[in-house]
């Protein structure tokens, strides 16, 4: 089995990601980012357990997308709140731990 | 036997104490009922203990004489070898790195003279201050201090060991300051409440540091231990010596001597029976009684035995002339009278320093009732007039209250040493013994300071009556509304009480006649045993004992020409003039014109002065400088070292932390993108690393 | 049911208070009497605890440690769970549990600003355990933990409730006591890596019951030197000793009156405590080469610390500096090793903690009155609030060292121990420290004397006049009445202290005794 094309979409997947989450100001956006990254690893994942002929590679895609489910629950209730106090999602305005 | 209840006594006194805080104000009389009765408890416990030790003195003597004498009196060479066992009690107070800490009660003579003298005092005293302070605001106070006081000095003169010696030592300090301090609304007299607290403690650690050489000495801190052993020689000289001088600074603060006296005629800021009580009779005698409790270590320390020239006997001179002369200079009835304790304590000290032990101790006990009655007297009238100043609001007293006028007259005679009143023969045996102690006429100056100090002591005293009793009432004392009056009963009788004991106290050592009756005091009260140095025997001597009154007779006269007559008071004037010679010729009496302008005069005028004007501003000055000056040292040490450089150092490598701290705080900006940039652009760079290298 | 507190007792008395700090956790803040009840509940089930655990104490053998638990608990580094007690930690144990609710009565209705009782009274729980756990631990690494703990809620309880610079306070009191806690866990690690028992068989543990058996055996001199100079200054700074106290004026007058008390009563001397139960017993050696420098700084504290109170105009500060003088006498009866004075310091530490601790309350509470602590603006407290200013003279004169008072009891022995020091220190040297030290007795009559004239003498000024100034009140009371007691009884009893620290001094001491045979 070739590889080599899972692991290209995963790591295209993961630098999507990665853009997008450390360049959208917007709070949804950032989230949805979150969630590509976490599927780039699914991908990888899923693909090194075919090639490996195990189902420990699945389980593990498995956990992780309950978690990336729970994250964007906690994830989402954070940016409502955020729009809820600020009327705004944009990250750059969120600022309050500046040392 | 009641010898080993003593303890008994301040137990109970200080039963009084805490039953007058806890119900005193309660009661109907304010507590000083319960006072009252405490210190006459202590009064019949301290007759009793007398009357027993008597009977022990005499049982031990009947025990030493030969069997076929014990019929008839003991002789007198049976009399110096019968040792007399003091009458000791012990329970251990606490246990400590293998050394028994006790307390217990040691009863010898010396003790139960104490004992008499203190419960006799403070029960006049107790009762004369119901009249005396009846009303006060802290009335019930006043009389628990009375009673811790009474409690403490008791436990003092029957202190087993110098632990429980020490205790009670600072416990009547802490009376007494209680006491000086009592209307401690007026800053003079918490002033002078704290200078003597602080003298005290200045001379607490000569004591502290002399009771700790000689702990380690000995090995212990029994009191009859450290004497016998001091005795027997198991103690190197050097330490003796050491301590002794030590222990000669505590004298010096307890029992006010130069130079540490200033703060006894300050003390006078107290009311006037405390005066008497703690400043007179009993507490400033306690640095006498310690140096005549560990006497062997004083004796042998201080090379006493030798005959030679010492420490305490030097102070002790020093004291008498010094005090004498001060008390010249004082309008303040009160003042003169202590100048004239310090003076007197003096004498005690001195005769100590000679070797007379008995004299001092027997000086010691007349003192307490003549002095007491002074006080007592002086408070009496100031009761009257409301004022303490001679000069300004007395005078002519006696015609308004001619029961303390007697009481007063009496006990001014015993003070001047006049036969055949107390203070006449136990002055008499001080100067016996600096006269016929010592080796190679050591002490014979001090013979000559005696008597001097006799002579000063008649003339300022008769000053002193003069000013308040005789002339033309002055001040308060002529005020025509309010005449003084005499005082009641209650302060009265007390008078009549202590010149009663100045007038026989003296018969005590009445040095004649059979052995029945010669020289009791000495028999009862000095130790005979090896806790106990030999010193020497003194007899009495007609010579010394004329001159010396004859002596006093003449102070009394050329101030009695001085100021009753107003004679020679002109004569300062010529003498400053350079007039002399023409004085000399007119007046008859060349002598007594030398003797009053130059001698009385002299000595009350620029002498006096001048010796007023050392302790006013270079003793007291060095005292107060040290104050002022440590106080400066402190601030300075404290603005300039303690807040700057110690501190500094902390502060600084505080600032350091936080700098860096600042220099940081830039890289939080507290974006959360701008942290996962950073984040990811570790670990690129960590990736990176890892994927090169490896 | 002996059995049971044989075994649990002293883990009770350390964790209860956790257990009740954990419970006022879950009660909402606004409860703020529910609070008071369960803070004082707790301290007093533990006081409770504590005084059984004094009661069936077999003070026949209380130079033994008793009540001994031994667990494991970090086997990595072979650190144990090891807690137990002997006659040197039951005194200080019974003064910290007896502090403790005195002071949470005298907060009944005095919580000083910002108020907040829940937060207050749950530091006071934490700090409770901090203390009792280091009197307890036999184990370093567990005495370290209990020894730092007691930081946390300190530093809060300056840093929150106290005076206006309470911030500069608090931070000076962390580092300077973490810089002293930095050398002194260095020093633990030193001993448990080169301790070696009397065959030469490395020790590693940090057992203080072993390591002290083994006093320093196979440790090169200069080593236990070092190694005991680290944990000196880490105990130095908590005494504190002269050039490391200027932490201690500035946290005591910053601190609230709580603080200050469980500061001054008990915090110094978990210093004094770690000499005489860790340094000493474990390094002898070291102990005698550096107990002359020692007796040095202790007496210069206690003349500076003297001359300092002399200069200070605030009566908090003042007394704060006495505490630096009165700690100079406990630090110069331990640097004696000898029998006279270590029992000497126990009594000081305890007197002091009961003394001291009386005079921070006074403060509080003259502070409370008069919104103020300016010795000028002050005055006449006996015409004031008379029975404040009784007891202040009262614990002015104890605070002097008056004997029959318990303050005597903690000067006199270490006076009198400096004239005579262990074998082989100079004796010339240490005689000349007592004379000072006898000196200082002087300046402190000085200075607590005249603060008693210009606060509690005299008229009141001006500025009062009109008002009306309440005497003390029943929590007031209630809190007082044990310390005075106590003041009066062990003075007039001192065996009740010196019966118990005696023999436990002497085995404390075995290591330095050996020391003088083997010479």
């Amino acid at each position: 089995m070739l590889i080599n094309e899972f692991l290209l979409l995963g790591a295209a997947l993961f630098a999507i990601g990665v853009y997008g989450v450390l360049a959208r100001r917007n709070g949804v956006m950032v989230l949805m980012s979150i969630e590509l990254i976490l599927n780039a690893v699914n991908i990888n994942l899923v693909a090194f357990g075919a090639l490996h002929n195990s189902v420990v590679g699945q389980v593990f895609a498995l956990f992780v997308i309950t978690v990336a489910a729970a994250e964007v629950g906690v994830g989402l209730a954070i940016v409502l709140l955020l729009y809820r106090n600020r009327a705004s999602i944009d990250l750059d305005e969120v600022d309050a731990m500046r040392g | 036997m009641i010898l080993h209840w003593v303890w008994l006594m301040p137990a109970i006194m200080a039963a009084s104490f805490v039953a007058i805080l806890a119900f005193g104000k309660r009661m109907p009389r304010k507590g000083s009922e319960i006072g009252i009765f405490a210190v006459g408890l202590c009064f019949v416990i301290a007759v009793l203990s007398a009357g027993t030790w008597i009977n022990h003195v005499n049982d031990a003597h009947h025990a030493a004489a030969p069997h076929d004498q014990v019929i008839q009196e003991p002789t007198a060479s049976a009399e110096a070898e019968a040792k007399v066992e003091p009458i000791t009690t012990e329970v251990t107070w606490f246990e400590m790195g293998g050394q028994k800490f006790t307390v217990g009660t040691l009863v010898d003579g010396l003790s139960v003279m104490m004992f008499l003298v203190v419960s006799i005092i403070s029960l006049l005293v107790h009762i004369y201050s119901t009249d005396y302070v009846g009303g006060d605001r802290r009335y019930t106070h006043y009389f628990a201090f009375l009673s811790l006081f009474t409690a403490s000095m008791l436990m003092l003169v029957m202190s087993r060991n110098t632990v429980q010696f020490i205790t009670s030592w600072e416990l009547v300090g802490l009376c007494s300051f209680a006491l000086i301090g009592h209307w401690w609304e007026e800053k003079p007299n918490s002033d002078a409440a704290l200078k003597a607290f602080l003298t005290n403690r200045v001379g607490d650690v000569g004591l502290m540091v002399g009771m700790i050489t000689l702990f380690w000495a000995t090995g212990s801190f029994d009191i009859l231990t450290i004497n016998q052993m001091a005795n027997a020689g198991d103690v190197t000289h050097l330490l003796l010596m050491v301590a002794a001088c030590c222990l000669t600074a505590a004298v010096m603060s307890k029992s006010g001597q130069f130079i540490l006296h200033t703060w006894l005629p300050d003390a006078m800021a107290g009311p006037t029976p405390v005066s008497a009580l703690i400043h007179a009779a009993t507490m400033v005698v306690a640095g006498i009684f310690m140096v005549a409790r560990l006497y062997s270590v004083f004796f042998h320390g201080l090379s006493i035995g030798d005959g030679n020239l010492n420490l305490l006997a030097i102070i002790g001179g020093v004291t008498v002339l010094g005090g004498a002369s001060l008390a010249f200079v004082q309008n303040d009835i009160k003042k003169v009278l202590a100048y004239s304790t310090v003076s007197q304590l003096g004498y005690m000290v001195m005769a100590l320093g000679v070797g007379a032990w008995t004299a001092a101790l027997f000086h010691l006990f007349t003192h307490a009732f003549f002095k007491a009655g002074l006080f007592l007297g002086s408070g009496s009238v100031a009761h009257s007039v409301h004022s303490f100043d001679m000069q300004k609001d007395m005078g002519g007293m006696k015609r308004f209250m001619p029961k303390t006028w007697a009481t007063f007259m009496v006990c001014t005679g015993a003070l001047i040493g006049i036969i055949p009143l107390a203070g006449f023969w136990s002055k008499d045996e001080i100067l016996t013994g600096a006269h016929s102690l010592g080796s190679n006429d050591a002490y014979e100056v001090f013979l000559v300071v005696g008597v001097i100090g006799a002579f000063m002591t008649a003339a300022y005293m008769t000053r002193c009556v003069y000013l308040t009793f005789y002339g033309e009432p002055r001040g308060a004392a002529a005020d025509p509304h309010h005449p003084p009056h005499e005082s009641g009963p209650v302060i009265v009788y007390p008078l009549y009480i202590c010149s009663f004991m100045a007038v026989v106290a003296g018969f005590a050592n009445w040095p004649f006649g059979p052995d029945a009756l010669k020289l009791r005091f000495e028999h009862y009260v000095q130790p005979v045993g090896d806790y106990f140095p030999a010193v020497g025997v003194l007899e009495f001597n007609w010579t010394i004992a004329i001159v010396s009154s004859l002596i006093g007779v003449t102070g009394i006269a050329i101030a009695y020409a001085y100021w009753f007559r107003g004679a020679f008071h002109g004569a300062t004037e010529r003498f400053r003039i350079a007039r002399a010679g023409h004085t000399l010729l007119v007046n008859k009496y060349y002598f007594d014109h030398l003797y009053t302008g130059v001698i009385a005069a002299g000595t009350a005028g620029p002498i006096a002065r001048a010796a007023n004007w050392i302790n006013q501003n270079v003793i007291d000055g060095v005292v107060n400088g040290a104050g002022i000056g440590s106080q400066k040292v402190a601030g300075f040490i404290y603005r300039h070292v303690d807040q700057q450089v110690v501190d500094g150092v902390v502060n600084g490598s505080g600032a350091g932390a936080e700098g860096s701290g600042q220099l940081l705080r830039r890289m939080q900006t507290g974006k959360v993108q701008q942290y996962g940039a950073l984040l990811f652009g570790g670990a690129v760079l960590l990736a990176g690393i890892l994927v090169f290298t490896l | 049911m002996e059995d049971i507190l044989k075994h649990w007792g002293p883990s009770v008395a350390i964790f209860a208070p956790l257990v009740g700090a954990a419970l006022m956790m879950l009660i909402p803040k606004v409860e703020e009497e529910l609070h008071k009840w369960v803070a004082l509940l707790t301290s007093l089930i533990v006081f409770g605890v504590t005084i059984w655990i004094a009661f069936i104490f077999d003070y026949d053998h209380s130079g033994d440690l008793q009540f001994l638990v031994d667990h494991k608990w970090i086997e990595v580094i072979n650190s144990k769970y090891i807690v137990g007690l002997d006659g040197i930690s039951l005194p200080l144990l019974l003064l910290t549990v007896l502090v403790v609710p005195s002071v949470i009565i005298y907060s009944w209705n005095h919580f000083p600003e910002p108020h907040n009782p829940k937060a207050f009274l749950i530091l006071t729980l934490i700090l409770e355990t901090g203390m009792v756990g280091t009197f307890l631990a036999q184990d370093l690494i567990l005495f370290f933990v209990f020894f730092e703990i007691v930081l946390l809620p300190m530093y809060f309880m300056i840093g929150v409730w106290g005076g206006e610079q309470r911030m500069y306070a608090a931070i000076k009191f962390f580092l300077f006591t973490l810089f002293g806690s930095a050398l002194m866990i260095v020093s633990f690690l030193a001993l448990y890596f080169l301790a070696k028992d009397g065959a030469g068989n490395e020790l590693h543990t940090f057992s203080m019951i072993e390591l002290a058996k083994a006093h320093g055996a196979g440790i090169a001199h200069t080593t236990q030197l070092v190694v005991f100079g680290g944990m000196f200054i880490g105990f130095g700074i908590k005494v504190p000793m002269f050039p490391f106290h200027t932490w201690l004026p500035d946290a005591h007058t910053q601190a609230p009156t709580q603080g200050s008390v469980i500061l001054a009563a008990v915090l110094l001397k978990l210093g004094t405590y770690g000499f005489v139960r860790v340094a000493i017993p474990i390094l002898p050696e070291a102990a005698h080469s550096w107990a002359p420098y020692i007796a040095l700084l202790a007496v210069i504290g206690i003349i500076y610390g003297a001359l300092c109170c002399l200069a200070q105009t605030d009566m908090k500060r003042l007394i704060a500096f006495s505490s630096v003088a009165h700690m100079g006498f406990v630090m110069l009866g331990i640097s004696t090793l000898t029998s006279f004075g270590i029992n000497a310091a126990v009594m000081g530490m305890v007197a002091h903690g009961l003394i001291t601790g009386m005079l921070f309350f006074i403060a509080g509470s003259v502070k409370e009155r008069f919104h103020t602590l300016e010795i000028k603006r002050l005055g006449g407290l006996l015409l004031q609030a008379p029975r404040m200013g009784w007891i202040f003279g009262f614990c002015a004169m104890a605070s002097l060292g008056l004997p029959g008072l318990a303050g005597f009891w903690g000067e006199f022995p270490a006076i009198l121990s400096s004239y005579e020091p262990a074998a082989g220190l100079s004796e010339p040297l240490f005689r000349v420290y007592m004379v000072v030290a006898a000196i200082g007795t002087v300046f402190a009559a000085g200075y607590l004397l005249w603060l008693l004239q210009r606060i509690a003498f005299g008229v009141p000024q001006n500025e009062w006049e009109g008002h009306e100034f309440h005497d003390i009140e029943l929590p007031e009371w209630l809190s007082w009445a044990p310390l005075l007691a106590l003041i009066v009884v062990i003075g007039i009893f001192p065996n009740l202290v010196f019966h118990v620290t005696d023999p436990a001094v002497s085995s404390v001491l075995n290591g330095v005794n050996q020391l003088a045979l083997g010479k």
